[in-house]
């Protein structure tokens, strides 16, 4: 049996999620005999996210679906798409991002199989391991289904390089249905790198009192390549956009290092920078739960030190 | 129009929970229970929809011990009208929750399911998509706005670059991410109120659902601790050891 990974892509290009999924795939082939590995890309126009697939080392085959229906990647186009390819295959996967997400349990009920969230680790093709209560606890879980229906941790999984060429294959199946139509959407535009594979990210909380004040991060973010995060209470304060959050409802991220600004340290914040290398907290509280992850705390007001380090840097 | 909202009873948000040391589970003898967090803005936005006329029922429902009632009380108290405990002793999975939740689809044929997106104990993020797709509907998922409108419903969903809007056909699932809306307190007049709303009991045998999951959790352990790091005394300290110590910059 072989493994499906379920690209993510914006029709012209792949995109960087992918690539962490196909590794996870690759860590489940290695507890297999003879698995391959193939990608659907399921969009429209979208040969250039296929091209891109077709370059991912291990992978032996890409499947594209290119139909007008599959355009923005509804669930409810895709699902049915995905259920009647999944028959030949053991695993299917995607990165647990609001696309995987969104798309993975529906395929999972419409083949009547559990789906396994979020998984962090593999332990053999049928058992795996997965982040529960925010991240406090680490579920090794097994399923006895015929078909594994799983989203990855991308930050769990180093992304698979390339080299590759698979041949393309085009599958003309197209799903017509009248329950849900795309209206339109509203996407963020960003000259910094992708806060989920940045390897520097910088994070503001409450403390930066308003959403003018990240300025203040962007300077810095800008000495470091960095992307930039936001906790909750920052996102919920209106400072910022909902996509800039980071924590167990929002982005998990993993750099190399993670500067946390204003951040008081909830549970739920944690949950989403906790596995970040190495980990600074800038936060006038001495008391403030997130310098007991930090591998450096720095007491300081934020408005004193920002405008520093950035002369430092 | 009526309204389905499903609460789930789950350890309180600001509680931190430990594995047992069994590796069987979560401490959780003495913690503080509560509504799930993305289930109150499920049950208030089921409300709102309610307070600008556009539905008539809400129908609140909780699947597990019969403790859960508790939650149910929650929901009636602020607004939902009657109740539905589905009982089960252990932890139901999403697909067995997914199913119990299509046959009571089935009995009461409301015309919006909301729920939240995820629980904040399990963090699996999938009861409200495997709904849909059994009960054959549309899905909005993680909604940072819902609109009714002649039979459809425009949800604003919040995805990782930004906003999606989708359309929906009636009857549909919506799932609801953080900023749908602010929850209420239940007031005492409305608490007390909600002691005489109906809550019927049923079991996973009266909707004809086996609970038994494919799934098997094998252990739960603890994640690997983060060892204490230092406090520094200057940006000067902080920017030399991230470039001579920890050498990430």
């Amino acid at each position: 049996m072989s493994i499906l990974v379920i690209a993510e892509h914006d029709n012209a290009s792949l995109r960087a999620a992918s690539l962490h999924a196909v590794a996870a795939a690759a860590a489940i082939a290695e507890h297999l005999d003879a698995a391959e590995i193939h990608v659907l890309v399921a969009g429209h126009r979208c040969a250039g996210a296929a091209e891109a697939a077709a370059a991912i080392a291990g992978v032996t085959r890409v499947i594209l679906a290119d139909a007008d229906c599959y355009e923005h990647h509804l669930p409810e186009n895709l699902a049915p798409l995905a259920r009647d390819l999944a028959g030949s295959y053991s695993h299917v996967l995607a990165p647990a991002t609001t696309t995987g997400k969104n798309l993975m349990p529906r395929i999972a009920a419409l083949l009547d199989v559990a789906q396994i969230s979020d998984i962090s680790a593999v332990a053999s093709a049928d058992t795996f391991v997965r982040p529960i209560y925010a991240g406090n606890a680490l579920a090794t879980v097994q399923s006895s289904d015929p078909v594994k229906v799983i989203t990855v941790r991308i930050t769990a999984f180093d992304p698979q390089g390339g080299g590759g060429a698979a041949p393309i294959e085009n599958c003309d199946i197209v799903v017509e249905q009248d329950l849900a139509a795309f209206v339109d959407e509203n996407l963020s535009v960003s000259e910094r790198p992708e806060l989920t594979s940045a390897k520097v990210v910088i994070s503001g909380g409450r403390g930066m009192q308003n959403g003018e004040n990240f300025v203040l991060l962007e300077k810095i973010a800008d000495k470091l390549n960095a992307a930039i995060g936001a906790s909750r209470a920052a996102v919920d304060a209106g400072f910022v956009p909902n996509d800039m959050q980071v924590g167990q409802t929002g982005k998990i991220v993993a750099p190399e290092l993670y500067i946390a600004v204003g951040i008081s340290g909830a549970i739920q914040h944690l949950a989403g920078m906790k596995d970040s290398k190495v980990i600074v907290a800038i936060n006038k509280d001495a008391e403030a739960p997130i310098f007991q992850v930090a591998d450096y705390g720095l007491v300081a007001d934020l408005f004193k030190a920002l405008p520093e380090l950035e002369q430092a840097l | 129009m009526k309204i389905l909202v499903a609460v789930k009873r789950v350890v309180d948000a600001n509680v931190k929970v430990r594995v047992k040391s069994d590796g069987t589970g979560m401490e959780l003898a003495n913690a503080k229970m509560a509504m799930n967090p993305f289930c109150e803005i499920a049950v208030e936005q089921a409300v709102r929809m309610k307070e600008q006329g556009q539905a008539e029922e809400i129908v609140a429902v909780s699947i597990g011990p019969r403790v859960c009632q508790e939650q149910l009380r929650t929901a009636l108290a602020l607004g939902c009208d009657r109740g539905i405990l589905v009982t089960a002793d252990s932890d139901v999975a999403p697909l067995q929750v997914a199913r119990i939740l299509k046959a009571l689809l089935d009995r009461e044929a409301p015309d919006l399911v909301i729920l939240g997106k995820q629980s904040i104990d399990s963090d699996n993020n999938q009861v409200g998509q495997m709904l849909a797709a059994l009960a054959g509907m549309g899905q909005g998922t993680f909604a940072c706005k819902a609109e009714l409108d002649d039979g459809r419903i425009t949800v604003t969903r919040e995805i990782d670059g930004g906003e999606q809007t989708v359309s929906l056909k009636l009857p549909a699932v919506v799932t609801t991410d953080l900023r749908l809306n602010e929850p209420r307190y239940a007031s005492l007049p409305n608490i007390m109120k909600a002691k005489r709303k109906p809550i019927d009991e049923l079991s996973p045998a009266d909707l004809g659902v086996d609970t038994a999951s494919k799934l098997a959790t094998l252990r739960v352990s603890p994640p690997a601790e983060r060892e204490a790091g230092i406090i520094v005394e200057t940006v000067g300290d902080l920017v030399g050891k991230l470039k001579t110590e920890a050498r990430v910059i």
